[in-house]
């Protein structure tokens, strides 16, 4: 049995802000899901017991004096914008009038 | 034998004294790009300027009697998610295409101090997911040894540029094997440091947690001092280790006499390439002749190593990638508000299997499924880091193949990720472990493709890694090897 729906597929696409077309779908769709029954070996290992481990050191938060330092300025943090108008990035608008 | 083939540590010795100078190498290298670029690849962006103004000014300091650093001088190339500052940064993709770092990465900056030659920038995978550098969004790299074959991945330009001449060393970055497996095909050392030994400030992040540049070179005395050169605590990156840095030269000596070498069961098994098998089991056989003690050990959830791994890459993957939106750097691809701006521009600039990680990433994380699949694969993480962990309590390192199989065919799995991405099944643990592993050549298939050592040591141990890999190594030819890559007419 598929692991994936067409809607699974859908509502995730939209979570990423990626598009998948028409003839793509059913590409993504079959790959997704033999991916997840891949990855289903995982179900049978008991681990209830077990703290997850998100990064291997043994650090948590790492804290510095919070003073002024050097830093990019601004036309050097513009740079790369695609749009940009008096010293800000330029976006398409946001809200209605 | 031809200038582009020696190693740096000859070369630094020739350039002390006076046999060379620094313009004469780098010209050479460049020629040597000249004859293999079109068909290898290897290159993204050249800097040819920068190169020959850092080797005049290289034999300048030779000519006034200063003395010089290892790498001074010497030609290499930077993997393209490295940032350069003022030097484009790709990515090897669409999204990043004409994106010029405003900064140096960490790494640069310590490069900068032992002053090398920069050649450019190399070919990847696409944000280097990947493991055949076909995913790069301009051209796939080749294999110098054989160009109808792949040069693996993601690192797959440094790693070949190295082995067909046209740089001398290179850095890689490594998240799931992409700096060893790399160094595997390509006949050449590949070396993915201990989580935190390197910054990974103005790496451009993949999978944050998993995630260390290296260095790629021609041999181990070169792994070393580049190691050397491009390791230190950096207060940029919160995980940078504070650990002291040892002298890696130090390592760089013939004994392994009493290292207890351990030899993974899960790793050797039933329908295994039988020439991958053959060359690390001789391998094995002569450190246990130099005088290694080899014992097998159990590394029990290696069989669920490919399943953490690719639920958890994606998962900090898809994260690491929202930020490319159209907005403040990056392509932009005009929609009529916001979100349909945000989506074009991902969708048309982002490649097939970086878009495929995200969906795989953000289905991992999304409600309902998070703790099925993200959660799980985070608590199996650490059963694996903790197979690591007590393997070590009776093993100084540990000793498997890098790759499964040797360099294949390109195209031969480009239709099915899941077959790709099981390629990784011997490089992804030491990334969800933070253990540091290198990659040395341990001989040939049939076909002349080389093979390769891998060396797993304990975290921030890379010393006894170094040691191992160097005693090999000299007892062996491997190393002195190039690809026959033939200049074109």
């Amino acid at each position: 049995m598929a692991k994936v729906t067409q809607q699974d597929l859908d509502m995730v696409a939209v979570l990423s802000r990626l598009e998948v077309v028409e003839q793509d779908k059913e590409k993504y769709l079959g790959q997704l899901d033999a991916f997840l029954q891949y990855v289903d070996n995982l179900a049978a290992l008991p681990t209830d017991e077990v703290e997850p481990l998100a990064h291997v050191l043994p650090i948590n938060n790492v804290f510095r004096e919070d003073t002024v330092r050097p830093s990019l300025n601004r036309e050097m943090a513009l740079s790369n914008a695609p749009l940009q108008e008096d010293g800000y990035f330029k976006v398409p608008k946001i809200l209605e009038d | 034998m031809k200038l582009y083939n020696k190693s740096a540590h000859e070369l630094h010795e020739m350039l002390v004294g006076k046999e060379i100078s620094s313009k004469e190498l780098t010209e050479a290298v460049l020629v040597r790009m000249d004859e293999t670029e079109d068909r290898i690849h290897a290159y993204i962006t050249e800097t040819r300027d920068i190169a020959l103004r850092q080797a005049v000014a290289a034999d300048e300091r030779i000519a006034r009697g200063e003395q010089i650093s290892y790498f001074e001088g010497i030609p290499g190339v930077i993997k393209d998610n490295i940032c350069t500052k003022g030097v484009k940064t790709t990515c090897a993709s669409k999204m990043l295409e004409n994106f010029v770092p405003p900064y140096d990465a960490t790494v640069m900056k310590r490069l900068e101090t032992v002053r090398p030659v920069i050649l450019g920038k190399a070919n990847m995978d696409e944000f280097a997911m990947g493991g055949s550098t076909e995913n790069s969004a301009f051209y796939p790299t080749r294999n110098p040894w054989n160009v109808e074959c792949v040069p693996g991945g993601s690192s797959g330009g440094s790693a070949a540029a190295v082995a067909a001449g046209s740089a001398i060393w290179a850095l890689g970055s490594d998240t799931g094997g992409s700096i060893r497996q790399p160094a595997s095909f390509c006949g050449v050392v590949g070396m993915k440091p201990t989580y935190g030994r390197v910054s990974r400030y103005g790496l451009v992040a993949f999978a944050s947690s998993l995630d260390q540049i290296g260095p790629v070179t021609r041999d181990v005395t070169d792994c070393a001092h580049l190691l050397q050169a491009i390791t230190g605590h950096d207060e940029q990156d919160s995980t940078s280790s504070a650990s002291e840095v040892p002298d890696f030269t130090k390592s760089l000596v013939q004994d392994v006499k009493g290292l207890k070498i351990g030899i993974p069961k899960e790793f050797f098994v039933k329908g295994m390439d039988a020439e991958v098998e053959q060359a690390v089991r001789q391998a094995i056989d002569k450190l246990q002749a130099l005088g290694a003690e080899i014992q097998e050990i159990s590394l029990p959830h290696t069989e669920y190593a490919i399943s953490v791994y690719y639920l958890i890459a994606p998962a900090e993957a898809a994260t690491n990638l929202e930020r490319y939106d159209g907005v403040s750097y990056g392509a932009r691809v005009d929609g009529a508000d916001v979100v349909e701006m945000m989506t074009k521009t991902r969708s048309e600039k982002f490649g097939e299997e970086v878009k495929r990680r995200i969906l795989i990433g953000n289905y991992a994380l999304s409600a309902g499924y998070y703790d099925a699949y993200y959660l799980k694969a985070l608590k199996v993480r650490r059963l694996i880091k903790e197979d690591y962990d007590k393997a070590f309590e009776k093993v100084d390192v540990i000793v498997t193949p890098t790759a499964p199989t040797p360099a294949y065919r390109i195209g031969a799995m480009t239709n099915d990720p899941l077959k790709m991405y099981l390629q990784d099944i011997y490089t992804v643990p030491l990334n969800l472990a933070g253990l540091p592993g290198i990659s040395v050549p341990c001989g040939y298939s049939r076909e002349k493709l080389p093979i390769g050592l891998q060396i797993i040591g304990k975290p921030l141990d890379e010393a006894t890694v170094l040691r191992t890999a160097y005693t090999y190594e000299q007892s062996q030819e491997f190393y002195k090897d190039m690809a026959e890559t033939e200049a074109q007419a």
